[in-house]
């Protein structure tokens, strides 16, 4: 006798012909213009700008690849800035974060539950709402065209989901062990040191992965407006200079995108597991 | 009580890093933005009270148009968004071989630079030689090359097309988590009593994926409301404007035209608007909850 499950999950035919059909549908739509994008940074330029279109390439070449180092001569630069800007944010972020979503985890004071909900409201906001105060307070700070324009106000609007997500994942590190190190007699401190950070630390470990991907996939809009040097660029505003020009070279900037987002493919299909419930949690009323 | 008390001290403290940082980077230029919105502030040296003066000029017929359009805008990406993901959480449900690849395909829209995915929908609405353009024309939908992003009407759902699919994936795999948050018993006892698969899925699986649905409607709706980096790069707001949405007039008006206190008052609107979406959110979520509790 079978478990009742797996004879509720048996299909007929027709009906896993009908899923699998309408996975393909709804990945052609997800996956259609990384399949495209792809193929055309293989083809020639001559066959791109010719009709009518053809969707394989004929005689398609890594070409495009060689050559974009040479077209877009900041393209090393800016995939090292969105690292380094990403690397330093996700630092930042963390420092801050670990201990406020202890607090959150762990302490009862007055105004909890309304300063939890405050930091949540931050991210209703977009940058773009506050874009010209924090234009005004970049200006005041002296970092307009530094580096420091894009960390400063990517940190602060990464942090809420971090506090929540962090936050959920010490809620689940039983009490007692807290108690018997304070019964013990070490200071709050400590025990947050040696007792609560080793045992956060996958927790920690996911948090630090989705504020790195946030910020690596989030570089827009304080680059566009609080940085005009393009040695400070990050990859995307960088790129974006090329894809607003008159005669865009479709190949080249397709392989250079294709260069940009293999950080973040990687990293898909290594942490998967851990982004799926990372990303999530944030939305998920505990 | 002592303890207690260094306890809640010792929380404090642990807080006031992110709470400092928060205040100062999110709290005072939210209220900057209301105060810059009652004068005329721009690249000039001096700043003069003006009053009301920018709110008077910002409400005529273009602005009620923009706010129109940016009101349909939302919400047909959040509606598509929310029935394509649907869709994709039902299929991705069901329990075939390979589901755990195709959950992780469903990912790259989500995770990728958002920027370098609008370049490459850039490419795909390209009237001459683009994908979409193309195939329309091999199939004999349409007779000569369309400019998507030339024209308002075209251009217009071109941005909603892809900003639906940046959010797919989000709504996809959060649907997909309440999905196999439904308890499995209740589908057993279902099978039992000789309920169809499809039966099951009317009279179980969507009625308790509703509290999900509106919480990532709402939340979609927020986050579809302050889009800019789709706009911006695929049409700037044009042609003649039929993609300008709220954020995109705000920025036009502020970064590209220095003019800070009318750009403010704009931006003051589009807050009023999100705090309204956000209580309704948080209503609507506490409600949910102490509906589950019962």
């Amino acid at each position: 006798m079978r478990e009742p499950a797996q004879l509720i999950n048996r299909y007929r035919w027709y009906e896993i012909v009908g899923i699998y059909c309408g996975i393909a549908v709804f990945l052609t739509f997800v996956l259609a213009p990384f399949v495209e994008g792809f193929l055309v940074s293989l083809k020639p330029l001559s066959q791109l700008f010719s009709s009518p279109y053809r969707f394989i390439p004929e005689n398609g070449s890594f070409e495009a690849y060689r050559t974009m180092w040479e077209s877009v001569p900041g393209f090393a630069r800016y995939i090292f800035n969105s690292f380094f800007i990403s690397t330093i944010v996700t630092t930042v972020v963390l420092c801050m974060v670990v201990p406020a979503a202890y607090a959150f985890a762990r302490f009862e004071f007055k105004g909890r539950g309304t300063l939890l909900a405050a930091f949540l409201a931050v991210n209703m906001f977009s940058g773009a709402v506050l874009l010209i105060p924090l234009f005004r307070l970049m200006r005041t700070l002296g970092v307009l065209n530094t580096y420091f324009a894009m960390i400063v106000p990517g940190v602060a609007f990464l942090i809420p989901s971090a506090i929540w997500l962090l936050r959920t994942y010490m809620m689940r590190i039983p009490r007692e062990l807290d108690e018997a190190a304070y019964v013990d007699g070490a200071s709050h401190f400590y025990t947050l040191r040696r007792v609560i950070l080793p045992i956060a630390m996958p927790g920690i470990t996911v948090v630090a992965i989705t504020t790195f991907i946030g910020s690596y996939a989030q570089q827009f809009i304080f680059a566009l407006t609080f940085n005009a040097k393009s040695e400070y660029m990050p990859l995307p505003v960088g790129l974006f200079a090329y894809f607003g020009r008159q005669e865009v070279v479709w190949n080249e900037l397709m392989a250079a995108s294709f260069v940009g987002i293999a950080p973040a493919m990687i990293v898909i299909f290594f942490l998967q597991r851990y982004l799926v419930s990372g990303l999530t949690a944030g939305a998920v009323k505990q | 009580m002592h303890a207690k008390r260094s306890a809640v001290l010792f929380a404090w403290i642990l807080l006031a890093p992110a709470l400092l940082y928060v205040c100062a980077i999110v709290a005072y230029p939210l209220v900057d933005t209301f105060i810059l919105s009652f004068t005329d502030a721009s690249l000039k040296k001096t700043t003069n009270w003006v009053g009301w003066a920018n709110y008077d000029k910002i409400f005529n017929e273009t602005f009620a148009e923009v706010i129109i359009r940016t009101f349909v805008w939302t919400f047909f990406s959040v509606a598509i968004k929310m029935i394509i993901g649907t869709f994709g959480a039902t299929m991705l449900n069901a329990a075939v071989p390979g589901r755990a690849l195709f959950r992780v395909l469903t990912m790259p829209p989500w995770i990728v630079p958002m920027a370098i995915g609008i370049f490459m929908w850039g490419w795909m609405y390209n009237g001459q030689f683009g994908m979409i353009s193309g195939l329309l024309q091999r199939f004999g939908i349409v007779d000569g090359p369309v400019a998507f992003l030339a024209h308002g009407s075209t251009a217009f759902w071109a941005t909603v097309i892809t900003d639906v699919w940046i959010g797919v994936p989000m709504v996809t795999l959060y649907m997909l988590a309440a999905m196999q948050a439904i308890p499995q018993d209740l589908y057993e006892a279902a099978w039992t009593d000789g309920a169809g698969r499809f039966y099951r899925f009317r009279r179980i699986t969507l009625p308790l994926l509703v509290p999900s649905m509106i919480t990532m409607s709402m939340l979609s709706l927020i986050a579809t409301f302050n889009s800019f980096d789709i706009i911006w790069i695929l049409t700037q707001g044009g042609p003649n404007g039929e993609t300008t949405t709220m954020i995109i007039d705000t920025y036009r008006t502020a970064i590209g035209s220095k003019k800070y206190g009318e750009g403010a008052a704009r931006a003051v609107l589009i807050c009023i608007f999100l705090s309204i979406f956000c209580l309704c959110y948080f209503r609507v979520t506490s409600r949910l909850a102490s509906g589950e509790k019962q």
